[in-house]
């Protein structure tokens, strides 16, 4: 898998403020320490957007790096804080996979946030489960689920959190029509008879 | 098991499905399965859980939610980034106030645009009058769900001072809708800091009122002290932020990790508590009230003069300049024209803000267009539900309710 690199703007990557330059000074040990321990086709890239880090992953290998990110005695990211999607579809301009997962860890002992992609092909949407290195993992993976349809392989409970269960579309992907595709006309109707 | 049976039929499909009771030694047969909301007065808003009980022992807890799911993430993608701000109020709608500044700051975040220091104290005297809010009636709903109805009282007077102020400066009192990219929609009244320092005076009686009341009530240790712990471990594992995270020992502020609006230059503590149970929750939020006035008073009676908006390309002239020069008028049509309005460069932004609830963090992806690519809220509420069946392991029946309310989960929030 190649190295994406969607956002084009250079805008606003250069820290404001002293705080800002240390913060990512951490983000970026965090990352050398990264490439260090694991080889090139785990570690795919990196750039930095809106004065933050963000580090591209390899989906293979994407368990062994979150464990040896909460495990490591000098990084110990023991917070997930975020775990999310997005569909890359419509993005202008954008080459390569569809979907971007992201995880956002944080640690103490680094005072650091590590932000992790995962890019997964349109006709390929499955990740492993993170629910086996952080149990906070299993809505925020079922949520995931549920709107955009990436199955999470090891999860102990795979099923949709916020839509029904027998809702049929991932609504948060970009061809996914912001009204439904008819789902509201075929609720079943309940009658005063039945009620 | 006929009864069983249709008592699973009864509570839906998901509950036959997961409650899989064992069957040896008639086990399953003393067990009972039973469905706590989505409409019950205690759950604040539409939660569900399913119980799986052994008399009145929980033996599993299933929470379940989607009930408000409004699509509040998708709708984004359908709007210009400041009609957004509406739509953040009603996500946890009890700091409707602290939303509008946690997503203006993940916006602004993308802009690179700085907000003048008038707008910046604003902003935080209304995020920490938003938390007072929050908190007390959070401590005050904790009282009534565990039959101690003063506190309630009491601390709604108190959210109902709050909202008065939100009232005078916003026009709204729980959908204010006050953050603008850029700063806020309007500067604040002349009489607002004599407002907010005669509300703080009176927070500051009725939290020594409610901890007369509670914090050494025998009836109310009994029902808190020891219930619904929740390990450093679990709550670090299971994303729990806030008041949740801190009543566990962890001294996870956003406010000192990742300083925004300059609350690095503000004098507060972060104050932590061992147990984790519901006693320590709310002993921490009655803890965060009063650094939350402490902060107020640094800034209330230096409020720096100037505009409250970082005015120029992105935000709105006002009226009487729109309707008395040109180039203003031009500027002003601009901004509401679709198409154009506040468009930040292509890029994305992970920006994270401590509301009463915990880390609410917007995850923004613009495509350099008037409207946003991605809005991804990230809920504290979430979170927090998700780690109930933790807190809830072994518990009696009649702690869920104690546990709920300590946890303060907003349904608007966790479902969006």
């Amino acid at each position: 898998m190649s190295v994406h690199r969607n956002e084009a703007s250079t805008a606003g990557q250069a820290p404001r403020t002293p705080a800002e330059q240390r913060w990512l000074e951490a983000e970026h040990q965090v990352l050398a320490r990264l490439e260090r321990r694991f080889p090139q086709d785990v570690v795919l890239g990196s750039r930095v957007v809106t004065r933050k880090l963000w580090i591209d992953i390899a989906r293979e290998a994407l368990l062994e790096v979150l464990r040896f990110l909460r495990d490591d005695p000098e990084l110990r990211f023991e917070m997930l804080i975020e775990l999310t999607c997005a569909d890359f579809l419509k993005y202008p301009g954008h080459q390569g996979p569809r979907f971007a997962l992201l995880y956002i860890l944080y640690s103490f002992r680094c005072d650091a946030y590590v932000r992790l992609k995962v890019w997964l092909e349109e006709d390929d949407p499955r990740a492993p489960s993170a629910t086996a290195v952080f149990a906070g993992a299993e809505w925020p993976e079922r949520e995931v689920y549920d709107l955009y349809g990436i199955v999470f392989e090891g999860h102990p409970d795979l099923r949709r959190l916020l839509m029904p269960d027998d809702f049929t579309g991932h609504p948060l992907r970009k061809d996914y029509p912001l009204r439904g595709r008819g789902e509201r006309d075929s609720f079943p109707v309940l009658t005063r008879e039945e009620s | 098991m006929p009864e069983i049976d249709e008592l699973r039929r009864k509570v839906g499909l998901h509950a036959a499905e997961l409650l899989e009771l064992p069957d040896e030694e008639g086990v399953s047969a003393r067990h009972m399965v039973m469905n706590f909301g989505p409409q019950h007065p205690a759950t604040h808003g539409t939660l569900r859980l399913i119980l799986e009980l052994d008399g009145e022992r929980i033996v599993r807890c299933v929470p379940e939610c989607g009930y408000l799911h409004t699509g509040f993430e998708k709708l984004g993608e359908y709007r210009t980034w400041n009609q957004f701000v509406p739509l953040s109020d009603r996500t946890q709608y009890l700091s409707a106030m602290n939303n509008n500044i946690a997503y203006c700051i993940a916006v602004e975040d993308l802009l690179g645009l700085e907000v003048p220091p008038r707008g910046r104290a604003v902003r935080i005297i209304m995020a920490e009058l938003g938390r007072i809010a929050d908190h007390i009636l959070c401590v005050g709903l904790q009282g009534m769900d565990l039959g101690a109805f003063t506190a309630m009282l009491w601390s709604f007077i108190e959210r109902e001072r709050a909202y008065d102020i939100f009232d005078v400066c916003s026009g709204g009192r729980l959908t204010v809708s006050y953050g603008r990219v850029g700063g806020v929609a309007f500067d604040v009244p002349i009489d607002f800091e004599a407002r907010v320092k005669v509300f703080i005076e009176k927070v500051e009686e009725t939290v020594a009122d409610i901890e007369g009341l509670l914090s050494r009530n025998r009836i109310w240790c009994d029902r808190t002290v020891g219930i619904g712990v929740l390990s450093r471990e679990d709550a670090l594992a299971c994303g729990c932020t806030g008041p949740v995270l801190r009543a566990s020992g962890v001294p996870y502020d956003v406010r000192r990790v990742r300083p925004y609006l300059g609350y690095e230059e503000l004098d507060f503590e972060v104050p932590t508590f061992t147990d984790g149970d519901v006693y320590a929750r709310y002993l921490q939020r009655l803890a965060e009230i009063k650094e939350s006035i402490k902060i107020i008073r640094q800034l209330i009676d230096n409020l720096p003069p100037g505009p409250v908006n970082a005015l120029g390309k992105h935000v709105l002239p006002g009226k009487d300049l729109t309707y008395s020069s040109m180039e203003e008028l031009i500027h002003h049509f601009e901004l509401v024209m679709p198409g154009y309005g506040v468009r930040p460069p292509a890029g994305e932004t992970y920006c994270a803000n401590e509301v009463p609830t915990g880390e609410q963090g917007y995850y923004l992806i613009s495509d350099g267009s008037g409207i946003p690519y991605r809005v991804r809220i990230r809920p504290p509420s979430f979170y927090h539900f998700a780690a109930l069946p933790k807190m809830l392991q072994g518990a009696m029946i009649a702690d869920v309710v104690a546990v709920l309310s300590s946890l303060h989960v907003i349904a608007g929030e966790l479902d969006r």
